[in-house]
């Protein structure tokens, strides 16, 4: 299988145009991934709103579980899918008949990647990212993942505004 | 926004030596890398402290585990060696001690070539012993010894492709194919190439280790190391490796591998080797490593030009018994060379004095603008009778097998005058 190749460019302006993420795995369990991602991201202003049969009705780091996607009252542009490839396939074509939310993209994390489904997706409209994590994503394009020895690969002399996206997101989300 | 990231085609060797990890500094513009002689940063508040002490945000807590100065640097050996991610370390040894640490459990072996610095064939053989770890030294010249001495506690391969202090190369596909085989990483300390002549992770290898003191800081100025990962390699295959894999005590059961994947093997070493041991390199090393590394390109050019006039030379003066450099004709490696050093395979070779012991400690003795000291990669020549200074704690079999037998000479080519150099080698050898 060739690995997955997205331009800088592609995934810059998906966290750029996202506010609102459903998270599909979100995890009370505060040592798991998607309990890590999931804080940062709403640290980085994003609302994120967990998605997880199991937990249904709880509320997790401020937000409500729901039971599933259609279930979600608000709109929301990204799916975020920490599930196995498979799942992440039915997933997909739960959102694929719901996508009159406002969803935009289809994100499946590290390790998960399901090529049919996305191309399922792609033909109806959205856009697909696989094998990447939002969170490492944010952190490589906007200057944090380097902190942690992380090959970045961004190369500039230009000097980066400070905070400029973390200071537009809290402004909109609490103000 | 200004600092979008945009797609970047593949910046060249040399734009990353001097970029890569160092943008302006975003408070006051500053353009060279600041050295952030600090110990500790202040936290936005406590829950943003307690996202860093769990490893959920990413941040700076306290130097020995993180500081900027060293983040530049290790980005900037990641991405020279076209790697994903880096951990710096004090030297060369603690970046040996945190990866093996992370590598094994007591009980675990790994094989390693012989051809090996004085240095890491001590701390291996010896020092390792009493941690329980068992390395089983092999010729590294023929990969099938390699594949004859993993058994079912092997964990990793360990080589230098370029190996100190012999001329020799070591056929690293062929070893990476075994590692393969055998599910386990393929280790190559890059050191005596430098990325600039060699990129292990290219041909496959899973790990790189440098000791930053050679060549990359260059000038002999600062002690430092550092581990690069690849990203590359599968570590839930076979069960071998329950510390990226298993749920991690030390951090309330996270796992590693799982939460921070193709840079889940540094992220450990970091986190939890460097945290507990504390081998943590000194900002103004790694801010003088990072300056030396923006010329790396010019000087090994330079170093590997001279190393080849300086070894001609000696294989056709009179005194001289052999020259062990893989850039001469006569050199068994010659095509080895070509192949994984095309640029050149390095500064630092050995030769043989007529006359064995006493006359390799007469010549050390005579030189006067080669610097007679224990180290390679400086500006400066360096000269070193290793039989009775670096490999001297070795036995009489280990010396002749490391390629450091009674007569032999190591030399570390310069970048002074070619001609000063042969001239004080040529007055040296009598």
């Amino acid at each position: 299988m060739a690995e997955l190749e997205y331009d800088d460019a592609k995934i810059a302006g998906i966290l750029e145009r996202t506010e609102t993420i459903a998270m599909v795995g979100a995890s009370g369990n505060w040592v798991r991934p998607s309990h890590f991602a999931m804080k940062y991201l709403q640290s980085k202003g994003y609302r994120v709103i967990p998605v997880n049969p199991g937990e249904a009705g709880a509320t997790l780091l401020g937000e409500t579980v729901y039971g599933d996607l259609a279930a979600i009252p608000d709109d929301f542009q990204m799916v975020d899918i920490f599930r196995n490839s498979n799942a992440a396939g039915r997933m997909t074509d739960q959102v694929v008949a719901i996508k009159n939310k406002g969803i935009e993209v289809i994100w499946m994390q590290l390790g998960v990647r399901n090529d049919a489904a996305a191309k399922r997706a792609e033909a109806a409209g959205l856009t697909v990212i696989m094998n990447r994590c939002p969170k490492i994503e944010f952190g490589r394009l906007y200057g944090e993942l380097g902190w942690s020895g992380v090959n970045s690969r961004i190369i500039s002399a230009k000097r980066p505004r400070l905070h400029s996206r973390i200071g537009r997101r809290a402004v909109s989300r609490h103000g | 926004m200004a600092d979008r990231g945009k797609h970047q085609t593949a910046f060249g060797f040399e734009t990353r030596a001097i970029h890569a990890g160092a943008r302006p500094e975003p408070v006051t513009g500053a353009r060279n890398t600041p050295i952030y002689q600090t110990t500790s940063y202040v936290f936005e508040d406590a829950e943003h402290a307690a996202d860093l002490f769990n490893l959920s945000r990413f941040g700076f807590l306290y130097s020995r585990i993180t500081n900027p100065t060293i983040s530049v640097l290790e980005e900037r050996v990641a991405s020279l060696e076209n790697g994903r991610a880096a951990v710096a370390a004090a030297t060369g040894h603690a970046a040996q001690f945190l990866t093996f640490f992370t590598l094994l459990e007591p009980g675990d072996e790994f094989v390693s070539s012989r051809n090996l610095y004085g240095g890491s064939l001590t701390q291996f053989g010896l020092s390792f012993k009493k941690l329980g770890w068992t390395c089983h030294f092999v010729d590294g010249t023929d990969p099938e010894y390699f594949r004859r001495a993993i058994t079912p506690k092997t964990k990793a391969l360990f080589l230098e492709v370029l190996a100190n202090p012999g001329g020799i190369i070591i056929d690293l596909e062929k070893v990476v194919e075994i590692g393969r085989e055998a599910g386990i990483p393929v280790i190559v300390d890059n050191t005596m190439a430098s990325p600039y002549l060699h990129q292990p992770l290219d041909w496959g290898a899973d790990i790189v280790i440098h000791s930053t003191t050679k060549y990359l800081s260059g000038h002999g100025t600062s002690m430092g190391g550092v581990v690069v990962e690849s990203g590359k390699f599968d570590w839930t295959q076979g069960g071998k490796f329950p510390s990226l894999t298993e749920p991690e005590p030390a951090y309330h059961g996270l796992t590693f591998y799982e939460t921070f994947g193709d840079f889940g093997f540094t992220t450990k070493v970091r986190a939890v080797a460097l945290r507990d041991f504390g081998p943590s390199q000194a900002p103004m090393n790694a801010f003088l490593t990072i300056t030396g590394i923006e010329t790396l390109h010019l000087r090994m050019e330079r170093h590997v030009a001279n190393a080849q006039i300086v070894a001609e030379f000696l294989e056709g003066h009179g005194r001289v018994a052999w020259v062990s450099y893989a850039g001469l004709k006569s050199s068994p490696y010659r095509a080895l060379a070509q192949k994984y050093l095309p640029k050149g395979p390095g500064a630092v070779f050995t030769f043989g004095v007529k006359g064995g012991f006493d006359a390799g400690v007469a010549m050390v003795e005579a030189v006067e603008l080669f610097s007679h000291l224990a180290n390679v990669g400086d500006t400066r020549s360096l000269i070193i009778h290793p039989a009775s200074t670096t490999h001297r704690q070795l036995n009489e079999e280990q010396l002749l097998a490391a390629g450091a037998g009674p007569d032999v000479i190591r030399l570390s080519v310069g970048l002074e005058s070619v001609d000063d150099l042969i001239r004080d080698l040529d007055q040296a050898l009598g």
